[in-house]
């Protein structure tokens, strides 16, 4: 039971960290690569992309 | 024959719920199971009274079909509104029991049974609907498509109301699992996951069957809302039942394994579906109301993730100096100071987006509740780090000054938030020119803000005082106040809290009132906020 448990937490505060850190880093990164802008002020113009009515699509 | 189906299924389980009572092993589950099937016949009859009715109700028959699956949602806008204010007077009469013990009337309606009805009416009945109402209502909007599943959300909403009626009756007849947040048992617990699993379902497949190629950011909360709600839902409540038909189960965890496992159900509860669905508002109804697009999209994508990495390993700031190891402790501090950065980046993200058009504010009070909300999450997500730093809380843990923040959170933010949502919904849900009036919303919010200040105000004072007067020592290393008269020294304070819960309870039954005209259909004649200014943005 606590080898189990120790072999977890080393395996966590290790490897686990280190790719939490770098999935993090690159989602950033790639959030603010640029040319990104464009895609993002289009993105936020989709609220008002909605229609009242949708019965016809 | 309509809803055949639903009136079989129902009839199944009222009569599953009466074996439940036959065979109870417990007289507080035989209780429960009284109140279970009371529920499940009326249901039923009402169900069985649709059938023979034409297809088309009162309500359907006002209101034009759009192609969205809106029906769920009116009975959601609703449904805040009912809880809302049932959750706001249950807090009063809890406030009132501390500031005069003749009121707990014993066994239903003492404190300790109404405390928690209060915490999940407001949390889980009124703060739940608003997220099941307005992210149906938001999914739908910006994927430009049909709810997916056809009535499996209708099935989400109402299993979800049996859930919070379960829930609530069980804690007035003692039933509970003692777990903040998650008091109820076992068996209303499995219930509640089979509800969630079909609200993930529902929501994922319209997002999947989306007509928009770009999933608009508040659905990211929302998903990120649904799926960790799911997650801490189920590891949290890991028990074993004494018996298959009885009331009592205990915890698969012991001791402070048991502890910790709570408080990180516990303050993701908080962050999850207090804060991350509630965000998933904020990006929707903000720009929509201020009628420009939020500040700066890059930044709330920024903020969704940090949120997400940092969020979830807050939680044992709730057990500072117990005997959760030192190194978790000092853990969970780092990661709630770290909060701080990406809830500002989010609150500067809502508050910037009205740039260029603050002048909105005097002419719309809508977009006033929406905008002191964000400002109240900025001053509670500044408030709950401090706290959580170890000599901070030293002095805070325990005291009044921690039912002031989570006040501060739960009436500012989360309630001003709703009660925006609520009046932007309520014209476009049931097709009214505007809301009946502008001016009881301009109430409501002085009301609800006047209470919120009032009541957070009182608690930081006797928050402290309790602090101080816990830790004051005598020359001779004696405790200079028992605790006796810590408590005594608080009864002008429990009164003034009163007073503000009454400011809050009085703006929601305006509230209730408003959109209950609203919906009739009613307009009172008024003056606009501005001469010129049309009160509220036509589409």
């Amino acid at each position: 039971m606590h080898s189990d448990y120790q072999v977890l937490r080393t395996f966590a505060d290790s490897w686990g960290l280190a790719y939490m850190f770098a999935v993090f880093v690159i989602v950033v990164c790639w959030t603010l690569r640029p040319g990104g802008k464009v895609l993002s002020n289009d993105a936020a113009q989709v609220p008002f992309r909605e229609k009242e009515d949708i019965t016809d699509v | 024959m309509r809803h055949g189906n639903t009136v079989i299924a129902l009839a199944v389980a009222t009569f599953l719920s009466i074996l439940g009572i036959a065979f109870a092993a417990d007289r507080a589950f035989e209780a429960h199971m009284w109140v279970l099937t009371g529920v499940l016949v009326i249901t039923m009859l009402i169900m069985m009274g649709k059938t023979q009715v034409a297809p088309a109700g009162r309500l359907a028959a006002e209101v034009k079909p759009t192609g969205y699956k809106d029906d769920v949602i009116r009975w959601g806008v609703i449904a805040i509104v009912f809880w809302g204010v049932i959750g706001f007077l249950v807090g009063v009469v809890a406030a009132a029991q501390l500031a005069w013990p003749a009121l707990n009337i014993e066994p239903w309606f003492n404190f300790g049974r109404v405390r928690p009805l209060h915490t999940s009416a407001v949390v889980f009945a009124f703060g739940g609907n608003a997220l099941l109402a307005t992210s149906f209502f938001i999914v739908q909007r910006t994927c430009r498509a049909r709810l997916w599943g056809g009535e499996l959300a209708t099935f989400v909403f109402w299993g979800y109301q049996l859930f919070i009626v379960l829930a609530a009756t069980g804690y007035l007849l003692g039933i509970t699992e003692g777990r903040e947040y998650a008091e109820p048992e076992w068996y209303v617990d499995l219930f509640l996951t089979v509800v969630w699993v079909a609200y993930l379902a529902v929501f994922v497949g319209t997002i999947v069957k989306r007509s928009e190629p770009h999933i608009y950011v508040a659905n990211w909360f929302f998903l990120a809302f649904i799926i960790t709600v799911a997650m801490l839902h189920v590891v949290n409540n890991l028990s074993l039942p004494v018996s298959l038909l009885g009331a009592k189960s205990y915890s698969l965890f012991a001791g402070v394994q048991d502890a910790l496992t709570q408080w990180w159900y516990g303050h993701n509860a908080v962050g999850f579906f207090l804060t991350a669905g509630f965000l998933g508002m904020m990006y929707y109804f903000i720009p929509k109301q201020a009628e420009r697009p939020v500040y700066s999209y890059r930044l709330s994508i920024i903020h969704f993730w940090s949120l997400i990495f940092l969020y979830i390993w807050a939680g044992p700031h709730h057990l500072h100096y117990t005997a959760l190891p030192d190194w978790a402790q000092t853990l969970g501090m780092v990661f709630s100071i770290m909060l701080w950065m990406p809830s500002w980046g989010g609150m500067i993200n809502g508050l910037m987006t009205l740039s260029g058009a603050w002048d909105k504010l005097r002419t719309d009070p809508i977009l006033r509740m929406l905008v002191v909300s964000v400002a109240f999450y900025g001053m509670s997500t500044f408030e709950g780090p401090m706290m959580s730093i170890k000599t901070v809380n030293s002095l805070s843990h325990y005291t009044d000054w921690t039912i002031g923040h989570v006040h501060s959170g739960a009436l500012g933010w989360v309630g001003m938030i709703s009660f925006g949502a609520v009046y932007y919904l309520v014209p476009k849900l049931w097709q009214r020119d505007r809301l009946y009036s502008l001016q009881l919303v301009n109430y409501h919010f002085w009301l609800a803000t006047l209470g919120i200040v009032v009541y957070a105000a009182v608690m930081w004072v006797s928050g402290i005082m309790q602090g101080l007067m816990w830790r004051e020592y005598d020359a001779e290393g004696y405790l200079v106040y028992s605790f006796v008269e810590s408590t005594a020294a608080m009864y002008p304070y429990y009164v003034m809290r009163v007073f503000g819960g009454l400011l809050y309870l009085a703006g929601g039954v305006i509230m209730a009132w408003n959109v209950f005209k609203t919906i009739r259909g009613d307009l009172r004649s008024e003056a606009s906020m501005d001469g010129a200014a049309e009160p509220i943005p036509a589409e």
